[in-house]
């Protein structure tokens, strides 16, 4: 087969444990068991390619999925996406998703009592351009409580899933609001334990991508798994 | 100086919201060759219960051993209409069920065949990370000789393999168990 050189494993203490006992969540449902170690082979370093067809251009402004204008404060969120080389990754799915203004989501199991915002479906997705810059026009999502634990509150969040180029770059994250007094005591941004690696999870407030009158901007840049520099077979 | 990949984060309880769209649990389409094969299964944490909150998703060779990607350069067919992609969530008893055809080998490490397996992600509330599994196929020889099963204590290398489901032709049963005794097996391939 020929030669390539696999994706780099993630940079210790960056990436979540899979258990976390104080996110209640993950105490059944971590596996117990160490992860077996294997190669990347073909199959890792290739994966699923989503093209203009499987992209609804309009999908990308979360405020005009319906007829009416959604309650709460209009904001953009936009970055880059790129690989641990710097590289920008093109033309790579986007897919989001999060509750609305009042801190509700659109699904039959959450029963927040919040109102549902028929406007706001609260999902929307978008292909990375030539240099890897994705934008979404949406609200700023509410906080909610959980049951994780006594008086528990999700910080404000949004909810992105990224392909990349292969299976092995599949990330599912979450992008949180600069100044969110709830981040310190939230179990899931918290289960990491490289605090600068947490820290980037946190969008920056965007002066540039701030339109007058009309919305506040917000950065928010995705580094997925880059290629090593050797290739693994010789 | 290189950058570091994102931190992983939970796609939590509501991620149908995002996700539904791209839904896809049947990849053998009209003019896709191959064995047709239904593989149903429950997602199980570690009291047994079912996960109604999970999400599969899978990626394949088609039946010539050709991945439908840019970087699999084999002189094989590619089949139109053929992703090698499917994402299958949950039902409320925590069972899936998808279509598709049973792949083709493809290049392993050591200049090898692998046998023909599907590549697993699952994703649930509870998970910071997605796990990564496979699935094999029942009375497949190249089994015996596959690398990546063969980094697996022969103990749990079931956990991997799907089962028939007897009387029915072509239908498979594979499991995902999050945690305990019978743990699916889970890799680390990166992130």
């Amino acid at each position: 087969m020929a030669n390539f050189a696999g994706y780099r494993r993630p940079y210790p203490g960056t990436q979540p444990a899979h258990l976390h006992p104080a996110y209640v969540s993950s105490i059944k449902r971590a596996p117990a068991k160490p992860l077996v170690p294997m190669p990347q082979t073909l199959t890792e370093v290739t994966g699923p390619v989503f093209g203009k067809e499987a992209v609804d251009t309009k999908a990308c402004d979360l405020t005009r999925q319906s007829s009416g204008e959604p309650l709460g404060e209009r904001i953009i969120v936009s970055g880059r996406v790129l690989d641990e080389n710097s590289r920008p990754v093109p033309h790579t799915l986007v897919e989001i998703w999060q509750a609305n203004a009042a801190g509700r989501y659109m699904h039959k199991r959450d029963q927040h009592d919040a109102p549902l915002d028929p406007n706001f479906p609260g999902s929307g997705h978008a292909l990375t351009d030539d240099e890897g810059r994705y934008r979404f026009v949406t609200i700023l999502p509410g906080a909610y409580p959980w049951g994780n634990h006594y008086n528990a509150w999700r910080p404000c969040h949004i909810h992105f899933s990224l392909f990349g180029p292969a299976f092995a770059t599949r990330l599912v994250t979450q992008m949180y609001f600069p100044g969110d007094p709830l981040i310190p005591f939230d179990p899931i941004f918290n289960c990491t334990a490289d605090e600068k690696a947490r820290n980037r999870l946190i969008s920056s407030f965007d002066w540039e991508n701030t339109i007058p009158s009309q919305a506040l901007g917000y950065r928010f840049d995705i580094i997925l798994s880059g290629r090593d520099a050797t290739p693994m077979e010789k | 100086m290189s950058l570091q990949a994102t931190t992983s984060q939970t796609v939590g309880p509501y991620f149908s919201i995002g996700l539904t769209r791209l839904k896809q649990d049947n990849l053998a389409g009209p003019g896709v060759s191959g064995e047709r094969l239904t593989i149903e299964g429950r997602v199980l944490d570690g009291d047994g219960q079912p996960v109604p909150d999970a999400l599969i998703e899978i990626w394949q060779a088609n039946s010539h051993g050709k991945y439908a990607h840019p970087e699999d350069d084999q002189k094989k067919p590619l089949e139109e209409g053929f992703t090698g992609y499917g994402r299958i969530p949950t039902d409320d008893n925590g069972r899936f069920r998808f279509i598709t055809i049973k792949p083709g080998a493809v290049p392993g490490p050591q200049g090898k065949p692998q046998a023909p397996h599907i590549a697993v992600s699952v994703f649930a509330r509870g998970l910071l990370r997605r796990l990564v599994t496979r699935i094999y196929f029942p009375d497949e020889a190249a089994n015996a000789n596959d690398f990546v099963l063969g980094l697996v204590e022969p103990e749990r290398r079931g956990t991997l393999i799907a089962r028939k489901i007897a009387g029915q032709a072509g239908a498979l049963e594979w499991d995902v168990i999050l945690q305990g005794l019978s743990e699916t097996v889970f890799f680390d391939c990166g992130l």
